[in-house]
């Protein structure tokens, strides 16, 4: 039980690491930005290349892979995505989604469409028992990285300067603007830095969730939900909706497998009877 | 009178030429998306099989045309459909999946075109048309060997784990099938979706349940992932031993799934490790010819077909149409890389043997290195 919890614990905070640059550019600057995923897939095969080609310590390799993604995200926004930010949500769509096809082409035509392996370094294949539960090195790694980076994030949202910034250009860009925001230099920062959580997701849960170019359309489905669920008051929701939904996918797939994999769909069908608008939503919108 | 004349030398010319219009071979593939390996494997064996055997049999040259369905069921039939209506091709090949294979029976049937299944393996396929001859694998072939043996281990209790589609399901019943019928006990069978981001859960319950052994069935490429997770929550040291089908450790993926894989024991038709000399030079010309990659049970499957073909062209003089072609192949055996092998006259499906393979280290790589063998092996499924 304890240890389906922790399973289920280490692939909702993957989930949230993955999914919260999303619940930015939706909830936030109201992009949607299917291709999401695709950043994610990013990170993950900058990690292959750097890991298993290039001989690249695993643990040097994960900042890069935030570093790459982001980098990445930089530039599509700069060049492409600040295009869309107006247009209507259908064209964002056929947008992202054709960015999605041509990422998944691509990376098939470079590295192949076979599944890729990251060699980790062995202690992180480990197990241990405390208190009488089995708990794996590489799933605690995965809690306390996306903890961290949780915290960090709601913290810089919720009480720094920028992100004041980010609220304000996000609710009324041309009053912002007035206020002497630079709106297109915090739309572009926040934007990076999604990608970048999203590639330092892909890196992390290539070894849980395989890595393949398939991979955007695969997880796309969850992250959406996440968002969904979450709705777009900060960082918590996607947070709590996010373990909500890891734990109950993992114990909904122990407990009932002939219904596993819908599980997740009842309990997002449940939170969006209750509360249409996601678990937590900002007031004044 | 001129125009007499003309038509008359038109024919003249016409006529040698329609003697050598070429046979030709549609082969639909997924040459692109999540089976391209598949693809990948089987064209380069049939580019390899032609340089083999020449591009002429019984005084016909043979075209190969090669077409992408990138594992969509629609195109596979749109394809099959362009293939047989604009080409006029003799015979139609391929079929990386099974929908794939079942999308295009009604073609082959109405067509009356052969069809050569090189890869998907559900049972039913060569139901569904009588112009459906398989040289792939069946699966309740391979799954009803792995439970008749597992139970001779003197393994009691089991779990099974599968995907969740179609040849998913085969395996699982015609594992626990034969595995209950030698009076083992299946203590749960758990069906893990195709898009599954997570084994743990599956994996758990495997351990809560404390069975002897572990059955395992993912297509190639989802195995890895299954079989790193079994390691790392320790399942092997409490005991439980893993045994599985040969997609589980593909040959063109088994190298890049490391060590974790020494030791699992699968069942199947084919590996690259497999001994004898067609084998040996077989996997030699294949490596040449595709800068040093390993051919996979796929690869043979394709290499087989291509052969079915040649056997059936030679047979019928190189004039038969698509009824005839389907009636030589019907019984036809051979010597393939993977050893003997038949096409079942009554229900067109391959007969063969279905090896035993422990993943070991060999010259420093990863194989399937065979230890048993139980010959001739029929679809249980259709043996009925």
């Amino acid at each position: 039980m304890a240890t389906n919890l922790f399973d289920g614990l280490a692939y909702g905070m993957l989930l949230f690491v993955m999914a919260a640059g999303l619940s930015v550019t939706l909830g936030l600057m109201n992009l949607i930005n299917l291709a999401h995923g695709a950043f994610a897939m990013a990170g993950g095969y900058i990690t292959v290349i750097l890991v298993n080609r290039l001989g690249v310590p695993f643990f040097a390799a994960l900042p890069m892979s935030f570093i790459g993604a982001a980098v990445i995200g930089l530039g599509l926004e700069r060049t492409l995505y600040v295009h869309v930010y107006r247009k209507s949500h259908l064209e964002q769509v056929l947008f992202s989604i054709g960015l999605v096809f041509m990422a998944m082409t691509a990376v098939s035509y470079l590295a192949g469409s076979e599944q890729q392996f990251i060699k980790l370094p062995a202690f992180l294949a480990s197990r241990f028992d405390v208190l009488g539960v089995s708990i794996g090195a590489y799933r605690l790694l995965i809690i306390v990285v996306c903890g961290v980076l949780a915290a960090a994030l709601q913290f810089v949202v919720a009480r720094t300067r920028f992100g004041a910034q980010l609220r304000a250009a996000v609710d009324d860009p041309t009053v912002a603007r007035g206020l002497g925001i630079n709106v297109d230099l915090v739309f572009a920062a926040t934007f990076a830095v999604g990608s970048g959580l999203a590639g330092l997701g892909g890196a992390l849960g290539a070894e849980i969730l395989g890595l393949d170019p398939t991979f955007p359309v695969k997880y796309m489905v969850y992250f959406l939900i996440v968002v969904a669920v979450g709705g777009s008051a900060g960082m918590t929701g996607p947070l709590l909706a996010a373990v909500l939904l890891g734990m109950a996918d993992v114990a909904g797939k122990y407990y009932l497998p002939q219904f596993g994999a819908f599980i997740i769909y009842v309990l997002m069908i449940v939170v969006l009877l209750w509360r249409p608008q996601g678990l937590f939503v900002r007031a004044g919108r | 009178m001129k125009r007499l004349v003309a038509a008359l030398l038109l024919a003249g010319i016409v006529s040698p030429a329609l003697a050598q219009e070429p046979f030709k071979i549609g082969l639909i593939l997924p040459m692109t998306g999540p089976s391209q390996s598949t693809g990948k494997q089987i064209s380069a064996a049939v580019k390899l099989f032609l340089a083999d055997h020449g591009t002429e049999i019984a005084g016909r040259k043979v075209e190969v045309i090669l077409r992408d369905d990138a594992g969509v069921a629609d195109t596979t039939r749109r394809e099959a459909q362009e293939l047989v209506v604009k080409e006029h091709v003799n015979a139609l090949a391929g079929f990386g999946l099974t929908p794939l294979a079942l999308a295009t029976a009604p073609i082959a049937t109405q067509a009356k075109v052969p069809m050569v299944v090189m890869a998907a393996a559900t049972s039913i396929i060569t139901d569904k048309s009588p112009f459906i001859v398989r040289t792939a694998q069946v699966m309740p072939q391979v799954a009803s060997t792995m439970g008749s043996w597992t139970a001779g281990q003197g393994i009691k209790k089991v779990m099974t784990v599968v995907s969740d589609y179609g040849p998913g399901l085969d395996a699982e019943t015609w594992f626990t099938k034969n595995f209950q019928a030698a009076g083992g006990e299946v203590l749960g069978s758990l069906r893990v979706p195709l898009a599954n981001p997570d084994f743990a859960p599956f994996l758990q319950r495997v351990k809560d349940s404390q069975p002897d052994a572990v059955f395992v069935f993912t297509p190639s490429g989802y195995g890895a992932v299954f079989i790193k997770q079994f390691i790392e929550r320790g399942l092997d040291k409490t005991g439980i031993r893993l045994v599985a089908l040969g997609d589980v450790t593909d040959d063109d993926q088994l190298n890049a799934m490391g060590d974790v894989t020494l030791g699992v024991v699968t069942a199947g038709p084919y590996s690259a490790a497999h001994p004898g000399a067609v084998n040996a030079k077989f996997v030699s010309a294949f490596k040449t010819a595709n800068g040093g990659m390993r051919p996979n049970f796929m690869a043979v499957f394709g290499y087989d077909g291509m052969q079915a073909l040649y056997d059936a062209i030679a047979k019928t003089g190189g004039k038969g149409d698509g009824t005839a072609l389907v009636e030589a192949m019907k019984g036809a055996s051979w010597e393939s890389p993977r050893g003997p092998i038949t096409i079942d006259a009554k229900t067109r499906d391959i007969v063969q043997d279905v090896y035993l393979r422990r993943v070991e280290r060999k010259d420093g790589e990863l194989y399937n290195i065979e230890f048993g063998v139980v010959a001739k092996v029929r679809d249980p499924a259709k043996s009925e």
